[in-house]
């Protein structure tokens, strides 16, 4: 073998490394890992949707006037606020992607569409987390009026529920907004409709943990109902989303 | 595109095939379904069958009166509303599948005319409410306000649809939402369902619970109802073809 044919081999091989081939799990790490990197360094979403919701707070003890609420009226002025704060951050989701050509890039990959939906679920899932941590306890500092500590596990679960709701829609109507003319508009307005299942769901669970005489846990069929609807919209947005990646 | 062609797949339509070709849904290059006319004169027949039963055959309901009447054009309104909007839905499934354009006008059809049927849905609702309840608007009525709630997200279905530009695009687009809100149409009744709190007896339940006459008549309407639809839609269809037709045919005579 000549001293040519050699490097020519080597330069070949070193043209086509050879690879394990990559799978979702990774894709959608990288894509997240990605999503969480922007944010933090840039700072756009979360801390405006915390800042949001806890403004509404102060705006709701003024509108209501009143200096503390409990049960039923808490449990809504809690749901309404965050719902509004994830609008914030539905509406920014795919803002960046639109405008610097990062769904020309993410097409040129060669990997499974739904990845992106997945990817961007879960880091709206981390931003509503993040909201609900700073939320929740201003929500029990300026509102509330029987104590927080008591209704805080049985909060988790519907929180829980609800945010996998709003993060599956979120993410599906963000991508069905980003590309029209009137995006900040038809975000909410698709929105909304599509979550009030969601609210009902959350709002009835939460109430009885937020009332001023403890009425015991809330009942299961609530969380059923959310987690069930998290469910079927979580198949349908996977399913869709697809089509709407295609140019 | 001009401004004032706002049927839906214009030019991607139009793109698919050549230039002044006829369409193959009926002969001649016209326009029309065939037996459009059939159509029409069945839809006038039902609907003089049914209201004429509606007004001299099924007797005046014992607790509510003459307005209960209201009934036999408000649910059946209400079913054919919903229908079509799931029917627009599944139209919108045969256009992802088929990228075929003409999918997409009918399901464009499709959920334009159950947005006008619903909104009289609303309207027939509330004169009901009013008459029988005494207030314009209840809540206590699960039926009712999820109905609301799908009208309101069917609502954004136009300015969705017409907030983009590329057609190729625009029918897509419509066709993710159409899908979702399909799907969401009867998860949104049984969430609204569950959180009624069964205080109030229902008034009139599933037609079984009917005597006789009354089911009787209201099937009729039904059939008069989905008659209707179906009517309004093929006219629909048909305005959109021609206005389509005569696009293609401009372009040819170099107007465009």
């Amino acid at each position: 073998m000549s001293n040519t044919e050699q490097l020519e081999k080597e330069n070949a091989r070193a043209r086509t490394p050879r690879r394990a081939p990559v799978g979702p799990a990774q894709v959608i790490l990288a894509l997240l890992r990605k999503e969480l990197l922007v944010e933090l360094r840039t700072l756009e979403s979360v801390p405006g949707m915390a800042l949001f919701c806890v403004t509404i707070f102060v705006v709701f003890h003024f509108a209501l006037n009143q200096n503390a609420v409990a049960g039923q009226e808490a449990a809504g002025i809690l749901w309404v606020s965050l719902l509004l704060a994830a609008m914030l951050g539905i509406n920014r989701l795919f803002v960046a992607d639109a405008d610097q050509g990062g769904f020309d890039a993410f097409l040129l990959a060669p990997v499974d569409r739904g990845a992106l939906l997945v990817a961007k679920a879960l880091a709206l899932l981390a931003y509503l987390v993040v909201l609900e941590v700073v939320a929740v306890p201003a929500f029990g500092l300026l509102l509330l009026g029987p104590s927080l500590g008591q209704a805080l596990p049985g909060l988790l679960a519907p929180l829980a529920l609800a945010d996998l709701g709003l993060a599956a829609i979120g993410t599906l109507v963000a991508a069905l907004a980003v590309r029209t003319r009137a995006r900040d508009l038809l975000g909410p307005l698709l929105a909304l409709p599509l979550l009030v299942p969601v609210v009902i769901g959350a709002a009835r669970a939460t109430a009885p943990l937020l009332a001023a005489n403890d009425s015991g846990p809330p009942a299961p069929r609530w969380l059923l109902t959310l987690g069930l609807y998290d469910l079927v919209f979580g198949l349908i947005a996977y399913a869709v989303f697809d089509f709407l990646l295609e140019d | 595109m001009k401004s004032w062609s706002r049927h839906p797949a214009g030019s991607s339509e139009m793109d698919r095939r050549p230039p002044g070709a006829v369409n193959r849904d009926s002969p001649a290059g016209s326009p029309f379904l065939p037996g459009l006319r059939a159509l029409s004169v069945t839809t006038v027949l039902a609907f003089c069958a049914s209201l004429s039963l509606v007004f001299f055959y099924v007797p005046i309901e014992a607790e509510e009166g003459f307005v209960q009447k209201i009934f036999y054009l408000h649910v059946p309104l209400a079913i054919v509303s919903l229908g079509g909007f799931v029917l627009g839905g599944l139209l919108a499934i045969a256009h992802l599948r088929t990228r075929d354009a003409r999918w997409d006008l009918r399901s464009y059809v499709a959920i334009h005319m159950s947005l006008i049927f619903g909104a009289a849905v609303l309207i027939t609702g509330s004169i009901w409410a009013r008459a029988s309840w005494g207030h314009w608007w209840v809540w206590d009525e699960p039926t009712l306000v999820s109905f609301l709630i799908v009208f309101l997200l069917y609502a954004t279905y136009q300015p969705l649809r017409f907030a983009i530009e590329d057609p190729e695009r625009q029918a897509r687009y419509a066709s993710v939402f159409a899908v979702t809100a399909g799907a969401f149409v009867p998860l949104n009744f049984i969430a609204v369902r569950l959180s009624a709190s069964y205080v109030h007896p229902r008034v009139l339940g599933a037609a079984s619970n009917l005597p006789g006459s009354m089911a009787f008549t209201f099937l009729v309407s039904l059939v008069a109802m989905a008659l209707l639809y179906a009517t309004l839609c093929s006219y629909e269809l048909a305005a959109k073809r021609t206005r389509i037709l005569l696009k293609a045919r401009s372009r040819i005579l170099g107007f465009q």
